[in-house]
């Protein structure tokens, strides 16, 4: 099991548009990826709705979660979470 | 005698006719009938679920703007595996399908709400999904916008955007919802559409169906069972707009006001065609940069303009360089983070940082106006100081485009127009960003818009300077703000000066019926009036008494 953690960028947290753009990355990772903030469960990353109930603001320090082996994959993810997708 | 209702107005315009409502949700319940074969109940619903998927995801392809983002949003929520997951699961733990559809969007819908703020916002777009796939499991018409072969003014508690994506303006001739907001995404698509629109009306509630209204958009004010008289009065309003629908626009005396479009997109473009607009005053080119990892590239740039520019054939089109950074900001840029986006670096500003942006798009739009031979200028957005000026014009000059202009948001630039003026062609007041500086109220606060009404005599006061420097350099100046589109506020842009107006492709036909029935000098009696007002109430009274209208 891999970790990685980021700060989330967009102004709007983790929210409708950026959501939507992260779970959609995550579900064409390759691979299972869950994702925690401090206080809640992990969630599916490919789950818009799971990431919406997380409510994650900008700010935020999120988790990510992944088995060995899918390091390029969560870094993609992270540099995502560090851009600012409401652009 | 006449009731009526108050809401808040969204979208100018009147409309009389009857209310119909948005059709109802389709009602599950765990004593449906279940389905007999759990696996093919599973298939059944992940049918329905991609089925909704995809008409969103069509929808958000065909639509522009905020409406594309909340549809693709929408799309990702149709087909979300989470929804899907407690989907089958309750199947095959015996609930009905489609009653297991609507239990899974409760769950989850109430969550969002629970979150509160945006996300529960969220919540009623997650109902529309489910109402949508649980119409499709039950072989309902999904709820929605009514048939009717007459055209009607659609109520509803609130519009869902893929109702709104989807409304035809020759059907739906007026909206109205008792929730929402001024700056709804109803309100904002009512508007690009051209349809009146009142929200947040919480009386509106009693309205039975059916019911003969008088909607008016402008001061969002709903009278019931209108008089044959009243009825008349409407009608005729509207049959006055509709009746010069085409041409260049001018006053009622000859005096030509072109009427310009302001355009995002090549299908804006063509729209603006067909509806007349004798050009484009302003092209905004912040689509090809925002939400993308990598600057475009010249070539690329230059045959998106190329697109746009032969749409448009030989109608002048006016280039606003890139309009971005800080509250927009781009992905590829490290721009420093900043308390206030509005007064940071945005605009033309953007060149201090990086100015290899600003001289590529020069370059691209120079070879697309080569290759198409369009008459095209471009113009600077964010100009505070004559040395911001003359920087953008020498770049534009040097990169070939002869004719530079500025945009005039930035009260500084205002009280300077006589410096500016000597080092560029033209002016185009975008008077939404001049109001926000001029007032000190952010755009996008609800809690300051009443600062925002075009009729707060300081911003016309204001347009009057810039025309007053501008003529001593013989330099042309155009509105392309909100402001534009008020069709009797547009008489008073003309009436201090201005010379072009552009505004969203819809607007210009009532602009254009409105300056026709007015001759310039009373065009310039409500301007003289509205200078002179103590308040905007004034200033809106004075000039509707000097353009004749009844009020």
């Amino acid at each position: 099991m891999i970790t990685r953690t980021a700060v989330v960028a967009s102004k709007t947290g983790l929210h409708a548009r950026p959501a939507a753009l992260f779970a959609k990355a995550a579900g064409e990772a390759g691979v299972p990826v869950q994702i925690s903030k401090a206080g809640k469960d992990p969630v599916a990353a490919n789950s818009l709705l799971q990431i919406m109930t997380l409510g994650v603001e900008q700010g935020d320090t999120v988790t990510l979660h992944a088995q060995d082996g899918a390091e390029t994959a969560l870094d993609k993810l992270v540099s995502m979470l560090e851009t600012d997708l409401d652009a | 005698m006449t009731r009526e209702v108050r809401g808040v107005a969204a979208a100018p315009g009147i409309a009389v006719g009857s209310v119909k409502w948005l059709a109802a949700a389709p009602v599950t319940s765990p004593d449906d009938a279940p389905g007999s074969d759990v696996e093919a109940e599973i298939a059944r619903a992940e049918t329905a679920f991609e089925t909704v998927a995809g008409r969103y995801s069509a929808q958000a392809l065909d639509a522009t703007g905020p409406a594309a983002d909340i549809l693709f949003m929408t799309s990702a929520l149709a087909a979300d595996p989470a929804l899907l997951d407690q989907v089958r699961a309750d199947i095959r733990g015996g609930t009905p399908t489609a009653h297991a559809v609507t239990r899974a969007v409760t769950h989850f819908g109430e969550q969002l709400t629970a979150l509160g703020g945006l996300m529960a916002e969220r919540a009623s777009d997650l109902r529309d999904v489910g109402q949508r796939v649980v119409a499709e499991l039950l072989g309902v018409d999904p709820p929605g916008i009514p048939d009717s072969a007459t055209p009607f003014v659609l109520a509803a508690q609130d519009l869902a955007p893929a109702d709104t994506a989807s409304l035809d303006p020759e059907r739906v001739i007026g909206l109205l919802t008792v929730a929402g907001g001024p700056t709804s995404h109803t309100a904002i698509l009512a508007k690009a559409l051209g349809i009146p629109a009142v929200v947040a009306a919480p009386e509106a509630v009693t309205i039975a169906e059916g019911t003969e209204i008088v909607l008016d958009g402008t001061s969002g004010v709903i009278e019931f069972e209108p008089t044959a008289a009243r009825r008349e009065e409407v009608l005729a309003l509207r049959a006055r707009q509709a009746a010069v629908p085409t041409g260049p626009g001018r006053t009622s005396d000859g005096h030509a006001v072109p009427l310009l479009a302001n355009v995002g997109s090549a299908a804006d473009a063509r729209l603006a065609v067909e509806l007349g607009a004798e050009g484009v005053g302003l092209f905004r080119t912040e689509f090809l940069f925002l939400d993308r990892k990598s600057a475009p590239t010249v070539a690329e740039q230059s045959e998106r303009y190329a697109e746009i520019f032969r749409i448009m054939g030989d109608r002048p089109v006016i280039v606003r360089t890139l309009d971005a950074g800080s509250d927009k900001p781009l992905p590829y840029l490290a721009l420093p983070d900043e308390e206030n986006p509005a007064l940071g670096v945005r605009g033309l500003r953007l060149s201090s940082v990086d100015e290899g942006t600003l001289l590529d798009q020069l370059t691209a739009v120079e070879a697309a106006v080569k290759e198409t031979g369009t008459p095209v200028k471009v113009m600077a957005p964010m100009v505070a100081t004559v040395e911001e000026a003359a920087y953008f014009a020498a770049r534009a000059r040097t990169a070939g485009l002869e004719t530079p202009g500025i945009m005039i948001e930035i009260p500084a630039a205002a009280l300077r127009s006589e410096y500016l003026g000597a080092e560029v062609e033209f002016f185009s007041i975008g008077t939404n960003d001049l109001s926000q500086y001029l007032f000190g109220a952010d755009r996008m606060s609800s809690a300051v818009a009443a600062l925002h009404d075009p009729w707060q005599p300081a911003l016309a006061v204001t347009i009057a300077t810039v025309v007053t420097g501008a003529a001593k350099q013989g330099v042309k100046v155009g509105v392309c703000g909100e402001s534009a589109s008020n069709p009797e506020f547009a008489c008073v842009l003309v009436g201090l000066g201005v010379e072009t107006l552009s505004m969203a492709p819809r607007s210009i036909a009532g602009v254009r019926a409105k300056l026709a029935e007015v001759t310039r000098a009373q065009c310039e009696a409500a301007a003289a009036a509205v200078v002179s007002a103590r308040t905007a109430e004034d200033a809106l009274r004075a000039a509707r008494a000097a353009l004749g209208v009844d009020t």
